[in-house]
């Protein structure tokens, strides 16, 4: 397929907004149950569920850029039966606005008490919004892979791997996002965030890992035979049906050659995953620079990442243009 | 349940793109606009078909055929572009099976193209909306005309009746007829799309030809020794008849 670009910054950008809101708010959830200090301070979470809010807006404002009519996109939330991009459509807006409350909730210091736990400790209503923030998220993690998961003439994208790669690099990136925030907030939870973001992008690094092999040894059933129904094994065409190309050989055929996609393989590799592990490892509570370096490199990866999984994607309508594909 | 289609017989399609020209001719005379048409005269024509005629050469030479393979919307009984269409502008008509896109609710996502294995689909580059066959559905019912050309646009184009049009959920219409008589088939079976479209296979053409096909053995000319060919020595029918 040949990369689309609004689409490749809108699951980037996303993907590290809503890993963004799970790192803090599993921080919040894990100083309630006591299994972290609780000493995250409201200022801080306020502006990373902020900076998650503007990542999602920013992804929301690229996701535009795909459409021939952004003015009816409105009428994508029709389908959600159907659809799994009708359901993206709803669950974005939704994670937005449950993200929004959330960070009001804490801006305006209302703490106004849900329920209490059994051991007498407090849960706050921001607390339960973030709860239904997090399911929207997760949600949105699933409705964003799905829409490539579920084509299945579209092999490469057709698997449960999609789904999980699209979690682990988005939670990948948040966390990483987390500690650098927690570098220059020194709230004292950089140890939790950094750690989590090594734990996530080694995941990351596995799942895609194995999306790779398994997608080297993947076959299309399609053949050109199949396709025009002449079973012969010597099939030469002679006319694509259209001398100045169509949108069937710019839309779904790539033109980057081998070199540049080896190339890219390489570099998403080493700057996705194996830098930022690294550049986390290497890092402590001040360590400001690395931490940006880290969620720069790794976000730098992860858009060549998006960009190498479009062309990994092999459509079969390409094999009726075999003079260029 | 009406399921109309388009059966294309690949053993008599001459590749003279008369349906290409006569879908766009239609279509981009029609109530839904123009389709984009760039660059028409020049080296790189390009813009938004239906309908396109594509060559393949098969075999090994000297033993080699030319297929000319009509590509368009194959109206798909299980049409992998409608389910994901989040607006619903793709939908496929319960009660003729045509797979169509409301212009007025496409946004231009281009989901469903990616979704057709066949490539069946493309955005008009003006418009900015998906298009693809409808199957001439401004026509088929347009009491306006007489009752024989209420047929798609390359049906009525094809010089050699390649294009049969009908409903294959009728068994007894030409298009069944044509699909269990000449064994139709479909297009990558292997997706499970279930297209409403058939082909109708090469089949072997030959004839056999007699040496007195050739040459009549009472041929006049001879007998008056006119002719340039050797006569004969047989027994003619002026020889046993009586005038």
């Amino acid at each position: 397929m040949k990369p689309a670009f609004s689409v490749i910054f809108l699951t980037t950008l996303i993907g590290a907004g809503q890993g963004l809101f799970l790192a803090y708010y599993s921080a919040e959830v894990f100083s309630i149950l006591t299994i972290l200090p609780a000493s995250l301070n409201e200022s801080s979470t306020v502006s990373a569920a902020v900076i998650s809010l503007l990542l999602l807006v920013l992804g929301l404002a690229a996701s535009f850029f795909h459409l021939g009519h952004p003015e009816r996109a409105w009428r994508a939330a029709a389908m959600w039966r159907t659809s799994w991009l009708s359901r993206e459509v709803i669950a974005l807006p939704t994670t937005m606005g449950l993200i929004f409350v959330y960070a009001a909730l804490k801006f305006f210091g209302i703490h106004s008490t849900a329920f209490v736990l059994g051991n007498g400790t407090p849960v706050e209503l921001s607390t339960m919004v973030g709860l239904l923030a997090m399911l929207s998220v997760f949600a949105l993690f699933i409705c964003t892979a799905m829409i490539y998961s579920c084509l299945k003439f579209l092999r490469q994208w057709h698997s449960p791997l999609t789904v999980l790669n699209f979690f682990l690099m988005g939670c990948a990136s948040g966390f990483t996002l987390a500690a650098l925030l927690s570098t220059s907030s020194a709230d004292g939870y950089f140890d939790y965030f950094s750690g989590m973001a090594i734990a996530f992008t080694l995941l990351a690094l596995a799942s895609r890992y194995a999306s790779l092999v398994r997608n080297r040894g993947l076959r299309s059933p399609t053949t050109l035979q199949s396709a025009i129904g002449v079973h012969h094994p010597n099939i030469r065409q002679l006319a694509q049906g259209a001398m100045g190309g169509s949108f069937n050989t710019r839309a779904f055929i790539h033109t980057y050659g081998a070199a540049v996609v080896r190339l890219a393989r390489r570099y998403f590799l080493v700057a996705a995953f194996l830098a930022p592990i690294a550049l986390l490892v290497a890092s402590n509570e001040s360590a400001i620079l690395l931490c940006a370096l880290a969620f720069a490199l790794q976000y730098s990866g992860l858009l060549v990442e998006r960009w190498y999984f479009f062309i990994e994607a092999e459509h079969p309508q390409n094999v009726y243009y075999q003079m260029i594909s | 349940m009406t399921q109309l289609a388009l059966v294309i017989d690949l053993n008599t399609c001459v590749g003279c793109h008369a349906c290409v020209t006569s879908c766009k001719e239609w279509n981009t005379s029609g109530t839904a606009g123009p389709m984009v048409d760039r660059n028409p005269y020049g080296a790189e024509p390009t813009g938004t078909f239906f309908n396109r005629v594509q060559s393949f050469e098969v075999g090994e030479y000297p033993n080699t055929q030319t297929v000319h393979f009509p590509k368009s919307c194959l109206h798909c009984e299980d049409p992998p572009c409608v389910p994901v269409c989040p607006t619903g502008a793709s939908y496929k008509r319960p009660e003729d099976g045509i797979v169509l896109v409301d212009y007025d609710k496409c946004i231009g996502c281009e989901y469903c193209a990616w979704a057709c294995p066949y490539g069946a689909r493309e955005i008009d580059e003006q418009q900015k909306v998906m298009k693809k066959c409808t199957l001439c559905v401004d026509r088929i019912y347009d009491e306006n005309l007489p009752e024989a050309e209420r047929k798609p646009a390359c049906v009525m184009a094809c010089p050699t009746s390649a294009r049969i049009y009908g409903d294959i959920h009728d068994p007894d219409s030409d298009a069944s007829r044509a699909i269990a008589d000449s064994g139709g088939y479909q297009l990558m079976p292997e997706w499970g799309t279930e297209p409403a479209n058939h082909y109708l296979p090469r089949r072997k053409v030959s004839i056999t030809v007699h040496e007195e096909d050739l040459q009549r053995a009472d041929n006049p000319l001879n007998k008056e020794d006119r002719g340039q060919r050797k006569p004969t020595t047989r027994t003619t029918l002026d020889d046993s008849t009586s005038w």
